[in-house]
């Protein structure tokens, strides 16, 4: 359709304005449908069995009790999920890690699932079914699991990335690198070189709405599937293949998501409802409960990191270099390469060289979180450009000031950047009045930056206007935080019309095209372009109802603020037509009026954030205290403010619970200790302050308003920005996320003991 | 097993229902009685989705049995709004932008109806720790407490 997304600077009417969101009413009325709010007529109660194990081999399970069990209605194993993925090895995985085939590999592994008249019913079926395990060695560890002695998850994986295949099978799946230059020559460079190990543990994405599903599974092949998740269209063709079904019969419905950050873009309990609805022949809920969240959903990857950089007098970097081992939970990813991508992304290097170690341990699949892998590899980069700066004698601010990456630097992982915002981001801070207040007793200051790639993707979005002139906005991408506002703010804009005119929706898998998920920071993104792509059509047809009412050429039909006005003297006396008009008389004029776009929307721009802390360390117990925080982000363009702020702020929270408090913690069986609100502590309301935002606008010149993502830069800066804090109120070096009072004590007297 | 009769007042209206012994106030509220607006987060009291006011009291109506509610009176989010008009922490909620996804939303409306009851001028300490027990993943709270402080001086001007 020859659109065309370069940005092009306007005056924006609609566009930067903070009108309440369309979907807000419902949400504080209590009457927003969520994953578990959603029943049918004779639904079953479905719940799954998972191994107390955190490695084992599954011999035998035998399910005849609990099929004899009144009311139950259906069980199910791996034996009715068939292997169908035809050598797709990600979606085997998938589908091992929805059902354990031959070994459970995780404490929280399904093995069984039963579907049952009520709750009660399928509670007591879970404990009628008999599994027989031979328990295996197990590695939680991501060092540990690296050493030759560990147990070896999967004896078919020999590391890639390594110029000769390894003669035996390791839990190091992939070995990544990147970077450019010479850092042998760059190391001696420099005046100063500091190299230093941190380790962050693995934390869950937390989000407070469990994952729900139900799954109607019809006996003509036809199934419907109600489900909080990221990504709808994505889940059908998950779910599909995993099933053996064509994805167009079926339909997939997101609810409401109450929360996702990455964590809602995999499939875990859908097929296994589907698979249970489709035994049973009747609608199947399955709700996970808080445990099964924490047990067998989620978690991000627990990494082991050394970094060492190298800088002259002047303070300039001259090389940098990092090693960086994250873990996967049982089945390989690319976090460790994410890492390894993200890790010096701030810095304009001639040197640079990162390598990643992709490793196997007996932990959940490792799902992304928010900027995947970038938060962990920006606090062991961050911290230890502190250091440096530290012993060169120079200001942390001015030192990245003075080695930021700018429009043209190389980035450390190749592509070569447009117009950023580090530099930007930077200046604020060190102008901003936070910088300047004065600090008590045991207090100290820290700040670090982060950056983020975003992503596009594929995006398919209609348009359509109703009789009475009012817009249906149909989008594809889940609204996990105000997207329905930001986008309908984006078909006003275009259009011309005010905001309330517009009525923005998300379209289940049977009445719009393709799209990816809400992640990579793409929803308002994309589907703001796809928006704008689609009214854009729709202006199209609008002027040519209204040239073909004129009776005058289209080409003389110009569109502006909701008008088509007839151009030139010689129309003189044409009156605008408004979109109301045109819509009224659309009958007459050629039938429905709508825009349509499906496209990739390339050209996510890059983010950059800069954060500053204040944090009060007790000498005495470790415990800490978040005195001030501030957030300086680029948007782009910020399409709603106050939402971009809220965007800044709920990152920057879940980074402090990262920082300071959140960790999954393992026994030495292997079993999770803490799968649950109450030993799992995130953040609540009195642990925080206020949280300042600073939004920056650079442009990005792939969209046409500017627009860059903006959801997941925002965490990760905290891990980095508050360990600098906490050591400089500590007076010693904190090396080990998160900080909770015990370790902080703990350095405190290392550094006391000497 | 035999169901345990209960006559309660809901949001004003008297509503009798059968309950099992060991069923939560928060399931009868959602599978019996269609109000899913009380959310299940954990189910063991840590997350305050499920927050309800019993008595005056602000509790988690995943800790109270459905048997517990008899002769009591409960109230819930879909109760807070007098017909088309919201309460004024609703109303602030919105235009603060207090919620991004919104689960936590019934649950912080109704413990900050709860605590503006019993403190109608609180400091911001007072409201962060007044709403404690609620967990949010995505504000940061931040817009919450402003939302709520906001609330608090157009409910003192009422």
């Amino acid at each position: 359709m020859n659109f065309d997304p370069r940005y092009s600077g306007r005056n924006f009417t609609s566009v930067g304005t903070r009108p309440i969101r369309p979907d807000g009413v419902d949400k504080v009325t209590g009457r927003a449908r969520y994953g578990a709010d959603f029943n049918m007529a004779g639904q079953l109660v479905g719940r799954v069995l998972r191994s107390p194990h955190a490695h084992a081999t599954i011999r035998k399970i035998d399910t005849s009790k609990a099929e004899k069990l009144p009311g139950v209605k259906a069980v199910i194993t791996a034996a009715d999920l068939p292997d169908l993925t035809d050598g797709d090895a990600a979606m085997y995985d998938i589908l091992d890690n929805c059902m354990a085939r031959k070994k459970a590999l995780y404490d929280g592994h399904a093995v069984a699932a039963v579907a049952a008249v009520d709750a009660r019913t399928a509670r007591q079926a879970l404990k009628l079914i008999e599994v027989d395990y031979e328990v295996l060695p197990h590695v939680t560890d991501v060092d540990e699991a690296m050493k030759h002695s560990a147990p070896v998850l999967n004896d078919t994986i020999f590391t890639e990335g390594v110029e000769e295949k390894p003669a035996r099978p390791s839990n190091v799946t992939t070995r990544t690198q990147y970077g450019h230059g010479d850092i042998h020559k760059g190391f001696g460079q420099a005046d100063y070189v500091v190299e230093r190990s941190f380790k962050t543990e693995q934390t869950h994405q937390g989000y407070i709405e469990p994952h729900a599903c139900v799954a109607n599974v019809s006996s003509d092949g036809t199934a419907d599937l109600w489900v909080c998740t990221q990504g709808h269209f994505v889940y059908r063709q998950h779910c599909a293949q995993l099933l053996g079904m064509e994805a167009s019969k079926l339909r997939v419905t997101s609810s409401e998501i109450g929360g996702g950050f990455g964590g809602k873009t995999h499939v875990w309990a859908e097929p296994v409802a589907l698979a249970l609805s489709r035994k049973a022949g009747r609608p199947v809920k399955l709700v996970m409960t808080r445990d099964e969240v924490f047990r067998a959903s989620g978690p991000t990857s627990a990494t082991s990191i050394d970094v060492r950089i190298g800088a002259s007098k002047d303070g300039t970097i001259t090389a940098a270099e990092a090693t960086l081992r994250y873990s996967c939970g049982p089945y390989a990813g690319m976090w460790a390469e994410i890492g390894a991508m993200t890790a010096f992304a701030c810095y304009r290097l001639e040197n640079v060289k990162t390598v990643g170690y992709e490793v196997l341990v007996n932990r959940p699949k490792t799902a992304a979180y928010r900027a995947p892998s970038a938060p962990m590899a920006a606090f062991a980069v961050e911290s230890t450009v502190d250091e440096l700066a530290k012993e060169i004698g120079i200001d942390p601010v001015e030192f990245r000031i003075r080695n930021a990456a700018q429009e043209g630097t190389r980035s450390s992982y190749g592509p070569v950047y447009g117009p950023i915002g580090i530099g930007p981001t930077l200046e604020a801070a060190k102008n901003h009045p936070h910088m300047k207040a004065p600090l008590g007793k045991n207090q100290g200051r820290g700040m670090a930056c982060g950056f983020w790639f975003n992503f596009g993707g594929q995006t398919c979005t209609d348009l359509n206007i109703g009789m009475d002139g009012s817009v249906s906005l149909a989008v594809g991408t889940v609204d996990v935080g105000g997207s329905r506002a930001s986008l309908s703010l984006v078909a006003a804009e275009e259009l011309g019309i005010a905001y309330e005119q517009v009525k923005a929706v998300v379209a289940d898998t049977s009445s719009l095209g393709y799209n990816d998920m809400t992640d990579g920071s793409r929803g308002t993104f994309s589907s703001s372009m796809a928006t704008i792509s689609a009214a854009r059509n729709a202006i199209k047809i609008l002027r040519e109802r209204a040239a073909q009412t004129w009776d005058i050429p289209v080409e003389d039909v110009v569109w502006e603020k909701g008008h088509a006005i007839a151009k030139g003297e010689k129309y003189g006396n044409l009156a605008a037509l408004s979109l109301r008009e045109i819509a009224a008389a659309s009958g007459k004029t050629g039938g429905p009026i709508a825009g349509h776009s499906e496209l990739v929307a390339d050209g996510a721009g890059v983010s950059f954030a800069t954060h500053i802390c204040d944090i009060e360390v007790d000498p005495e117990t470790g415990a800490t205290r978040v005195l001030r925080y501030t957030v300086v982000q680029d948007a782009g363009k910020a399409v709603h403010p106050t939402y971009v702020e809220g965007q800044y702020q709920g990152g920057a929270a879940q980074g402090i619970g990262w920082a300071l408090n959140e960790e999954y913690i393992y026994g030495k069986d292997g079993r999770l200790q803490n799968p649950g609100f109450l030993d799992y502590r995130i953040p609540v309301c009195s642990d925080l302050p206020m949280i300042d935002t600073q939004i920056l606008e650079i442009p990005n010149p792939n969209h046409p308003y500017g627009v860059r993502g903006v959801g997941e830069t925002s965490i990760v800066p905290p891990l980095a920005a508050i360990a600098n804090a906490v050591s400089n109120a500590a007076g010693v070096r904190m090396t080990h996320i998160p900080m909770s009072p015990p370790r902080i004590l703990a350095a405190i007297e290392a550094e006391r003991g000497g | 097993m035999a169901g345990v009769a209960v006559s309660t007042t809901i949001n004003g209206d008297s509503i009798e229902y059968l309950c099992q012994p060991d069923e939560t106030l928060l399931d009868v509220l959602r599978d019996r009685l269609g109000l899913t607006g009380a959310k299940e987060g954990c189910g063991t009291g840590d997350c305050g989705a499920c927050s309800i006011i019993l008595d005056d009291r602000l509790v988690c109506s995943c800790l109270v049995l459905g048997a517990e509610a008899e002769g009591r009176r409960v109230e819930t989010i879909e109760g807070m709004a007098h017909g088309d008009t919201l309460h004024p922490l609703q109303q602030k909620f919105l235009e603060h932008a207090a919620l991004q996804c919104g689960i936590c939303t019934p649950g912080f409306l109704i413990a900050a109806k709860d605590l503006l009851a019993k403190n109608p001028d609180p400091t911001e300490e007072e409201i962060r720790f007044g709403l404690a027990g609620n967990l949010c993943r995505c504000t940061g709270y931040d817009k919450i407490v402003r939302a709520v402080q906001d609330a608090a001086n157009v409910m003192k001007g009422a």
